[in-house]
């Protein structure tokens, strides 16, 4: 076994699908961050908010008011240096960094796919991405390679499909398959979409799509490892994303999907690519063909990124260690690649007392929060909390109050079963710590069924 | 070629899936064009052209007692006022189109108004009402302090406001509440109603989410914070009697109240301005969803919560003020009452149409 992993480490394959993944997942990277920037999203969510909610333990993550803008600069610029492997090993530690830093800013924000993004990123940094078909390749001999070892390749491979089955282990869940939910609230409303849109009302085209998206996700990786199959898989894989991309504000993720999925295929598929556009570029294509094979020296790093794919596949799971449901509570709902899963509201509306004069009196959320932060706010029990704490304090700083506590009337609807009571309205937030878990804070949701297999 | 093969591909596994011998019933798709059709044509421009003529009928009051103030011609400008002020709480929650470019809703009736202002405008002569911050000095609220609240002796009141700077910050008002009325009214007639009628899909620009946070957002800020729950105290700690709507017409603020409350529930239910039996709206829109809240229809609870909002304020004064000032928790109760509803239109019949809560320019997962 051991001789197996050993003989398993040291396989080598040609570098030209690594470089070509490299080079098409920051270019997208580097239209995202334009397409973020011309939207005039980098002020709208990270310099005009006067409050942010932040991940605990990421309190000192601030925005630099109009250097945020820089930030956005080095994302951009370093984003470059990895498409065309520039000093491959700056750059993509500089883009982990800013675009993780920019992450962690708001949890409003927070997508799956800029987590996905992240992780990616900081996987690539172990990688020699540069070692073939880059300007640090073309530079400088001693770090051009023909070949890398195989895992290389493996990783990127076993990471997209970590990710695709665990969305489809998501939906395995009552509401999901056995109620059509939520699809069965979003499709209606999406009858004007073309030749889609007169079946979308149709309550077995939400059925359809539920299975059909639980049946993709959980079986796409395997498909596309299949050489046979690949082909095949490669167009359900673009017609899926295009659908998801019709059916919903998605932004550029579906074609980040799309691209990165080519990794499955063959390096003689993406020598074809790279020698197209050797050709388009003038470039002379055969210099990177140089026979040497990259040498991975150091077995800390395997070890490393072992431990970190050990805990990518855990960290999913910990929901378990919660308990009541995870839809309501969502706790252990982030990070785990739970995509586009459930449809909450919510509304939120927070009372201020003086405890030394039993003066009370309601807040006005959008004196405080942009309409985005306050429609996250209202259906995530720590961004509740977070927020319902800032508030006391603010009121009390202003000396409007002097020994405030904040109570919360908050109601959140969960597909669509109607509003329900959410945190606790008796609980006084001052006092509560913060690294409460979200079930202390949260009526229980009994009545529900849900049979989430993971 | 590609909804092509997803239709296949849908088709393929339902057929795996679904041993029963019994589909689940196919329905009609909810025709939003016509719901936005009937919305504009039954409810939203006639609602504009009634408040159109009332607001013309204000102005040509004020030129007949401009040009001979006596208390008859103040009572006629009263009665026109009152009637404006009756009809604008049919169209305050469209602000939509001209009327959210130009702010409409903000320069016809931000109250409380500013009296200081007004008479710094007056006696200076110099001022520019088309700047946000004298939003609060004209309006439905500065005629309000103008023609009833100079003074208790009518005459009085007709000797002051007849005056010349008087008259003239009168005229300026009037003119003013009638061009931004004929602005909307015009743009609705012109091009704007076919582009609201066309622009019937689902994003968050949609003419269908447009309307219907439009419709929250007055009836969440305004019938229930602004004409109940800020005198009432709510979000101050203490009740301000002061901040009722047409303070200087004691007795007028529960009658504008429940207009305001009329119109909402009308609109949910698609009733044609000025006409009985429903039209398609949002009540036929969650009826045609089946939506359900505990076991009962979400439409027959929300105008359940209407009807309680509105037994509700029979316990309270026709004068908010005095009501706030002699025993507050009347006001608190109505407010309570109205609360209820925004959480089953904002979060239940919201989620249930699908509409973002606000208008999110964001991406989603």
């Amino acid at each position: 076994m051991v001789k197996r992993v050993r003989r398993y480490l040291h396989k080598s394959t040609e570098a030209a699908p690594l470089a070509v993944f490299r080079i098409l997942f920051a270019l997208l990277m580097f239209i995202s961050l334009v397409r973020f920037w011309s939207m005039g999203w980098i002020s709208k969510f990270y310099i005009e908010p006067g409050f942010h909610f932040h991940y605990y333990g990421f309190d000192w993550v601030r925005p630099f008011g109009e250097f945020t803008y820089l930030l956005f600069v080095i994302c951009g610029v370093s984003a470059v240096g990895v498409a065309i492997g520039w000093k491959y090993r700056l750059s993509i530690v500089l883009f982990f960094l800013s675009f993780t830093y920019i992450e962690l800013l708001d949890k409003t924000t927070y997508l799956n796919h800029y987590y996905f993004v992240s992780v990616l990123s900081f996987l690539l940094i172990f990688l020699p991405a540069n070692a073939y078909f880059s300007v640090d390749a073309y530079r400088t001999k001693d770090l051009s390679y023909q070949y890398v070892k195989s895992w290389h390749i493996d990783l990127i491979k076993l990471f997209l499909g970590m990710v695709y089955f665990y969305a489809g282990l998501a939906k395995l869940n009552h509401d999901w398959l056995f109620e059509a939910l939520p699809l069965k609230i979003w499709l209606p409303s999406k009858s004007s979409v073309p030749i889609l849109g007169g079946i979308l009302h149709d309550e077995w085209a939400a059925f359809g799509f539920s299975w059909a998206g639980m049946l993709y996700d959980l079986f796409i990786p395997f498909l596309l490892l299949s050489r046979r199959i690949r082909p095949f898989a490669f167009v359900l894989v673009v017609i899926f994303h295009l659908m998801t991309r019709i059916l919903f504000p998605i932004g550029m993720f579906p074609y980040i999907m799309i691209v990165s999925t080519l990794i499955y295929f063959s390096p003689a598929f993406h020598r074809r690519l790279l020698a197209s556009l050797s050709r388009l570029l003038r470039l002379d294509f055969a210099i990177f063909d140089n026979g040497r094979h990259y040498v991975e020296t150091g077995k800390l790093k395997v070890k490393f990124i072992f431990v970190f794919l050990l805990f990518q596949l855990a960290f999913p799971f910990r929901f378990m260690l919660a308990p009541g449901n995870l839809f309501w509570t969502e706790e252990g709902y982030r990070f785990s690649w739970r995509v586009m899963l459930m449809d909450k509201t919510g509304y939120a509306n927070f009372k201020i007392v003086d405890k030394n004069t039993g003066i009370q009196f309601y807040v006005n959320n959008s004196d405080f929060l942009t309409p985005f932060q306050e429609k996250q706010m209202s259906t995530q029990a720590d961004f509740v909390l977070e927020y319902g704490q800032y508030l006391g304090q603010y009121f009390k700083s202003k000396g409007q109050v002097t020994d405030p506590a904040v109570y919360v009337e908050s109601y959140v609807s969960l597909n669509g079963k109607g509003s329900k009571l959410f945190v606790r309205p008796d609980l006084d937030l001052m006092q509560v710590n913060q690294k409460y878990q979200h079930h202390h804070l949260i009526i229980p949701f009994n009545e529900y069924k849900h049979y989430s297999a993971y | 070629m590609i909804p092509c093969c997803l239709v296949l591909l849908i088709l393929a596994h339902f057929g795996c899936d679904s041993g029963t011998d019994k589909l689940p019933d196919s329905k009609e798709s909810f025709d939003r064009r016509a719901m936005l059709q009937h919305w504009a044509d039954q409810i939203i421009i006639p609602s504009y052209e009634h408040y159109n003529s009332k607001v013309t009928v204000l102005h040509v009051s004020t030129d007949q007692f401009t040009s001979s103030p006596s208390i008859e011609n103040l009572m006629a400008l009263r009665t026109a006022w009152k009637e404006a002020y009756l009809a604008w709480q049919w169209v305050s929650m469209y602000e939509i189109g001209k009327a959210e470019a130009i702010n409409f809703r903000n320069f016809t009736n931000i109250f409380p108004t500013n009296t200081e202002g007004i008479t710094k405008n007056i006696k200076s002569g110099n001022y520019n009402l088309e700047l946000p911050s004298k939003f609060a000095e004209q309006g439905l609220p500065a005629l309000d302090y103008l023609i009833n609240g100079l003074g208790k002796d009518d005459q009085v009141v007709v000797n002051i406001l007849g005056s010349v700077d008087y008259a003239n910050y009168l005229t300026d008002l009037t003119s003013r509440l009638s061009n931004l009325s004929n602005e909307v009214l015009s743009d609705w007639k012109g091009g704007f109603r076919d582009r609201y009628i066309e622009n019937s899909g689902s994003s968050g620009t949609s003419s269908v989410d447009k309307t219907v946070n439009d419709f929250m957002y007055d009836y969440e800020k305004f019938l229930r914070a602004g004409k109940i729950g800020i005198p009432a105290g709510v979000f101050s700690g203490s009740p301000i009697p002061k901040a009722v709507e047409a303070r200087f017409s004691p007795g007028f603020s529960k009658e504008l109240f429940l207009e305001n409350l009329k119109a909402s529930q009308d609109f949910f239910n698609g009733i044609a301005f000025g006409k009985d039996g429903e039209g398609v709206s949002l009540k036929s829109y969650l009826d045609h969803l089946g939506t359900e809240k505990d076991g009962a229809k979400l439409s027959d609870l929300i105008n359940g919560q209407f009807d309680k909002s509105r037994e509700t304020s029979g316990l309270v004064d026709s004068d908010f003020a005095k009501q706030v000032h002699q025993d507050n928790t009347q006001m608190l109760k109505l407010y309570d009452e109205l609360q209820k509803n925004v959480i089953l239109i904002k979060v239940d019949m919201m989620q249930a149409l699908n509409i973002a809560v606000d208008y999110v320019d964001a991406d989603g997962d």
